[in-house]
């Protein structure tokens, strides 16, 4: 099926770049939850929870923390997503951020270093030459935003497994956690970061990670939704304590697999 | 309040007629509707983070949740009492013969005929025990739309560890699109639905009172 230009539907530069401005940081946010909490009431409370928003908001987030458990479950460590042809990948593929392009990180290979810390033996940081020169795996897999589009990329580097265990992680510790250079962070599960299609992504369709794609590292993980494949990363700990992520210390459910 | 007063199904006496709808209809119904109002409204919220269609925009004075993550908090919330309730009334409908009883069977000729005795005003309701032909083709239609939406919503929420049955659907973006008709279908049904009840005021009464 050679498709040159593929439309996904509600995907517009424009439309995302607005997207993006609606979904900055803003107080307003924070009164969402007690807004859902009082027409929720309605529906589901007795009468004095009705003015009681933090009941409703603190039951939704116990059912989002439930949510995350039956993923857990869910989630098999040797179900791959599927992956595509050549021909299917989405061209142009979207940048997608809660900024515009022209904000997105501008990180200086010649001098980004891969910091790595915590339950780990080697600490020591890596440069992008020495990235580079790891064995390469590829995949053409759907990115899904939360948001509900989705997009076909090419994307290559180093499977994270292997480069965890090559750095003598402790795989047994429970969480991985990622720093990117304009502050975004997320906090994956160990059995997502141990999958064989979890990928430490240096390039994105055989070419040198673009700035918009995440340089200088993305990591790729076709079994989340889009905002846990972080990029512009600059840091990876090994850890056992959850450190949380951007989006989802707002709200959006913490496991978002797929 | 006139209604009320002249209409004799709600004279006392009526209270001992037989049973219409038994306990477990009643509550799998009353269940699903808050069940089926908190996935549309928080449904409509999430379809605005990324519309299918240009033309069609929710307002959240009418959606659930103000925000992506807050209708996402509330959609996968809701996702369990729409599922628990419907495994229980799909499996009860089968179990205990109602479904094939008051629903089936369904002739085309009687769709036709009733539906234009329907349009005419001349349609029936002494007995609220029996389904009328349009009736049975609406609410076995409404079930299969539930159904499908259930599983067009698992296909759209897990398209790896689901993803055989995201390929039954045509992939993940054309899950999507039958989420969203199978949607659309069932808030079509819920105008017929809602209006007729209103204006049969004791097939509501049965609904909840059981007779």
């Amino acid at each position: 099926m050679p498709r040159e230009r593929k439309k996904i539907p509600g995907v517009d530069p424009k439309l995302l770049i607005k997207d993006a401005a609606k979904l900055l940081p803003d107080p307003s946010r924070r009164l969402f939850l007690r807004g859902a909490a009082s027409l929720g009431a309605l529906a589901t409370l007795t009468g004095c929870d009705i003015i009681d928003g933090p009941t409703a908001e603190s039951a939704l987030r116990v059912m989002s923390r439930f949510n995350d458990w039956v993923q857990a479950r869910l989630f098999s460590a040797t179900t791959l997503a599927p992956e595509y042809p050549e021909s299917a990948i989405t061209r142009p593929f979207p940048f997608n951020a809660y900024y515009s392009e022209d904000e997105a990180p501008d990180v200086d290979g010649e001098s980004y270093q891969l910091e790595i810390g915590g339950l780990v033996d080697n600490k020591k940081p890596w440069t992008l030459p020495e990235l580079y020169k790891l064995p390469e795996v590829s995949q053409i897999t759907r990115h899904v935003c939360v948001e509900g589009w989705s997009a076909i990329g090419s994307w290559q580097g180093v499977k994270l497994s292997d480069f965890l265990k090559m750095i003598g992680a402790d795989t047994k510790a429970k969480y991985v956690w990622f720093q990117c250079a304009e502050g975004y962070s997320n906090t994956i599960d160990m059995p997502t970061a141990l999958h064989p299609q979890t990928q430490l992504t240096l390039k994105f369709d055989h070419r040198i990670l673009p700035r918009a794609y995440g340089f200088p590292i993305k990591i790729r993980i076709p079994t989340k939704l889009g905002f846990k494949n972080p990029k512009y990363v600059t840091a990876m700990w090994v850890q056992n304590n959850d450190a949380g992520g951007y989006w989802e210390n707002q709200g959006y459910n913490w496991f978002s697999g797929q | 309040m006139t209604i009320e007063a002249t209409n004799s199904s709600m004279v006392p006496d009526s209270a001992a007629g037989p049973i219409v709808h038994p306990r477990w209809v009643r509550v799998t119904h009353w269940v699903n509707a808050l069940a089926m109002f908190m996935m549309i409204g928080s449904g409509w919220q999430i379809y605005d983070a990324s519309p299918l269609f240009r033309f069609i925009y929710f307002p959240s004075q009418i959606a659930l949740g103000q925000w992506l993550a807050g209708a996402l908090l509330w959609h996968f919330a809701a996702m369990w009492l729409l599922a628990i309730n419907g495994v229980i009334y799909v499996t009860l409908g089968i179990a205990t013969g109602r479904f094939r009883r008051k629903l089936f069977p369904i002739r085309p000729r009687d769709v036709v005929r009733d539906f234009l005795a329907a349009l005419r005003g001349k349609l029936a309701h002494d007995d609220l025990s029996v389904y009328n032909a349009v009736q049975r083709l609406l609410y076995v239609g409404v079930i299969l739309a539930g159904i499908v939406i259930v599983l067009s919503g698992l296909s759209i929420w897990k398209p790896v560890q689901f993803k055989y049955l995201t390929a039954l659907f045509g992939g993940y973006d054309v899950a999507r699109y039958v989420h969203f008709f199978a949607m659309a279908s069932i808030v079509g049904f819920l105008a017929v639905h809602v209006a007729l009840a209103l204006i049969v005021p004791k097939s509501l009464r049965a609904m909840i009172v059981g007779r």
